[in-house]
């Protein structure tokens, strides 16, 4: 099986270059790259105006099953995940059972395989039940094949826990996912805190909720030398915390939403549910924070969150709804649209925190193009203009702020260990 | 001329010139009220459904009467609060409304937007009689509608709003009207009640209520829910009624002649002290009448002049 990617622009994160050359895949791993490579034998994808990068790879995904099929399986989130470009994907454990023993991992992991068609991370939840209470069987789990633990969406409010957990992380050599939330301060609030929430007369959920928290885990992290990521930042005191770690050598790292970079609390005025997520879209000042740390590097990672819901369960009131956006099919239009053609972000720099970055921080393979790694690779047409439209969209999840959003920019085709599974927004297995 | 939407949801969208057609309708039908007969043939054979997903006898009351007083038909909707939990209940009471065929629809929700959401999916009137934190635009007309009877007039005047601004939809609606009216508001609470960013509502918030008081021509006191207390977002009664509450000596701080003012229920040695509710200055049983009086006129202005609607 010989597969040549002809004429693309190649973004290569390791080699940190980017130039036109080809790229010939053979029996799933990429054999080698150059200029006019010979097509013989090979089946031959034009890349010719289009990008052609290490697959994507989403850190922070929200898959639903097992328990909430309702709102997404392993079949339809990882088609999903193919539409948009990615690769692999790693899922948090807020399922129904909770991902916080060997069993439910290694049988997502399994589910994966039978029907999924990129590749699919379980990570594992830090306490038992992620009801925050007792640590869940972390080495077992990682033995099972878990890449990171997160209580995400439960944030882990005793400190004395997350010390333990960051503890015995460190020893095992794996990574904390912290959703850094003091539900003192946000309890019962729907959206960010401020005139906007205050016109709309909806509980607000302060920054500061958010930022006391990634406070107490940098100075956890520094304490017990666990490596520590914080998940969806949204505030400029998150970034600003974040800066200064990273600055006096602390090992953390962090990642951010499209929707965070793409839109403020303003979106809540009319009272749309598909605008309600957790962090809450913030004001101007923070999203403009928010843009400055992913040029700076203090944030390393653009991560989705995807959370699918079912339409019946966002068409309420606002207080009602559940917190997340389906954000798998419209990242790489918002990061295309949103970062890098106003300049924001170099192409390479956005492609490196779409690969490289989170592959390091979960310690995966992937984000590489180099001769024998697996040929996990995307194919983007970064010219392409497309109206978002979530009836098209692969996921079960339709709850979207950007419907009606034109787009510059999106994946055409995506290649998985050799195998094409998406081409053209289609997803064909 | 008449109203440019369909619903009134709030007054945030709404202009002044719609404002002072409402508070210009509502005196014939004040008028209307003062008779022996109150009853003119004006709404016949149309119908007001009204929605009450929290118990509100007083307000109900008054969109009832004023819906009778025109001769339109209503009917109450059971609306169990317990339902509202269950969150189906808002789109399914929007469904049958839309089989009944009504003409306007009250609703009184306890959660921000419902009025929004509903109107979105009907195609009849809605008037929002309070959403959870949002607005109670016809609270605020029947305060605006008091004031300019008794005072001829709403800009210039200095409105001072004392009390728990932040869960307060009254206090919303009241800042953008007063506001759209040329008024100048200020509000007086603790801080812990008082909204992020209110200020940029051009309203001014004052770090006593002797300094919003002071020289204000209107003093309209919310009532304090005694759950915020257990919500620990005060410290006691005793001391929010010591610090904010308003007495006769607190009164004379305010310009001669001011009114005092109250939505109701009122408690009484809380918010303020008898003497000052049952005072002189007092307009509170004024706001009562005038609430049907400015619902009529909202009724009429929604569905009562033409057929085409
Ligand atoms: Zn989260």
């Amino acid at each position: 099986m010989k597969l040549l990617i002809k004429g693309g622009t190649v973004i290569d994160p390791v080699a940190g270059k980017i130039n036109k050359k080809d790229i010939l895949i053979v029996d799933g791993r990429i054999s080698g790259s150059g200029h006019n490579l010979s097509r013989s034998g090979a089946e031959v994808l034009d890349a010719k105006g289009k990008l052609v990068v290490p697959g994507l790879i989403d850190m922070h995904v929200h898959l639903r099953e097992p328990g909430f099929e309702a709102k997404e399986t392993i079949f339809t989130g990882t088609r999903a995940a193919a539409r948009g470009g990615f690769t692999s994907v790693a899922c948090m454990p807020n399922t129904n059972p909770v991902a916080d023993n060997a069993a439910v991992v290694s049988s997502v992991i399994k589910r994966a395989h039978e029907t999924g068609v990129v590749r699919v991370y379980p990570i594992g939840a830090i306490s038992r039940g992620s009801i925050g209470e007792e640590l869940a069987e972390i080495g077992d789990m990682k033995e099972s094949g878990a890449v990171a633990f997160s209580d995400d969406g439960m944030p882990v409010m005793s400190s004395g826990l997350m010390r333990r957990a960051m503890q015995y992380a460190r020893m095992l050599g794996v990574t904390l996912i912290s959703h850094c939330e003091d539900k003192n301060l946000s309890s019962g609030g729907s959206m960010h805190e401020g005139l906007v929430s205050t016109i709309l007369g909806l509980k607000g959920i302060p920054a500061s909720a958010e930022e006391v928290m990634v406070s107490r885990d940098i100075i956890l992290a520094e304490d017990t030398g666990c490596r520590v990521h914080i998940a969806h930042v949204s505030t400029a005191g998150s970034v600003r915390l974040v800066r200064q770690a990273k600055s006096r050598g602390v090992g953390i790292t962090a990642e951010v939403s499209p929707h965070h970079f793409t839109l403020t609390d303003e979106a809540v005025m009319g009272y749309g549910a598909c605008t309600k997520v957790n962090p809450p879209l913030r004001s101007d000042r923070d999203l403009e924070a928010v843009k400055e740390g992913l040029a700076d590097g203090t944030i390393d990672v653009i991560a989705t969150d995807h959370a699918p819901h079912t339409v019946e369960e966002k068409d309420v009131e606002y207080d009602l709804a559940p917190f997340g956006i389906s954000g798998l099919e419209t990242a790489v239009g918002l990061v295309w649209t949103e970062l890098v053609a106003t300049g924001v972000l170099t192409p390479l720099q956005a492609i490196t925190k779409m690969t490289l970055n989170p592959a390091r921080v979960l310690g995966i393979p992937g984000g590489t193009l180099e001769a024998g790694a697996d040929a996990d690779i995307t194919i983007i047409d970064p010219e392409l203009s497309w109206e978002v439209d979530p009836k098209l969209f692969a996921s079960k999840g339709r709850n979207t702020p950007f419907t009606g959003r034109l787009l510059k920019g999106l994946p055409w085709v995506t290649i998985v260990g050799g195998r094409v599974v998406m081409k053209d927004c289609k997803v064909d297995i | 001329m008449g109203l440019s939407g369909k619903d009134l949801i709030g007054l945030r969208d709404i202009t002044a010139e719609e404002i002072k057609l409402i508070l210009d309708t509502a005196g014939p039908m004040k008028e209307i009220i003062a008779r022996k007969i109150k009853k003119v043939p004006t709404l016949r054979g149309r119908t007001v459904i009204t929605v009450f997903y929290e118990a509100s006898t007083r307000t109900r009351t008054s969109f009832e009467l004023a819906a009778k007083y025109l001769s339109a038909d209503t009917v109450g909707l059971a609306a169990a609060t317990s339902s509202v939990s269950k969150g189906e209940s808002l789109k399914d009471t929007a469904r049958n409304i839309a089989a009944m065929g009504a003409d306007v629809v009250v609703l009184r929700h306890p959660m921000s937007g419902a009025a929004e959401l509903l109107a979105r999916s009907l195609n009849v009137s809605v008037i929002n009689a309070g959403d959870g934190a949002h607005e109670h635009p016809t609270q605020a007309l029947l305060d605006m509608y008091t004031v300019r009877e008794k005072k001829g007039r709403l800009d210039g005047l200095k409105v001072a709003i004392i009390g728990d601004i932040l869960h307060s939809r009254v206090a919303r609606s009241d800042i953008w009207g007063y506001t759209i009216m040329g008024s100048e508001v200020r509000l007086a609470g603790p801080s812990t009640l008082i909204p992020a960013g209110i200020e940029k509502l051009g309203v001014r918030v004052c770090r006593t209520v002797e300094e919003a008081i002071e020289g204000a021509d209107v003093v309209n006191v919310l009532r304090i829910q005694m759950e915020r207390q257990q919500q620990g977002l005060f410290p006691g009664l005793r001391e929010y009624s010591r610090m904010f509450g308003i007495s006769p000596e607190r009164l004379s701080l305010a310009a001669p002649g001011a009114l005092v003012m109250h939505p109701g229920p009122i408690n009484r040695g809380v918010e303020m002290s008898s003497e000052v509710a049952d005072g002189l200055q007092s307009v509170i049983c004024e706001q009562v009448t005038n609430g049907v009086a400015v619902r009529m006129a909202l009724l009429y202005l929604l569905i009562g002049g033409s057929e085409q609607k």
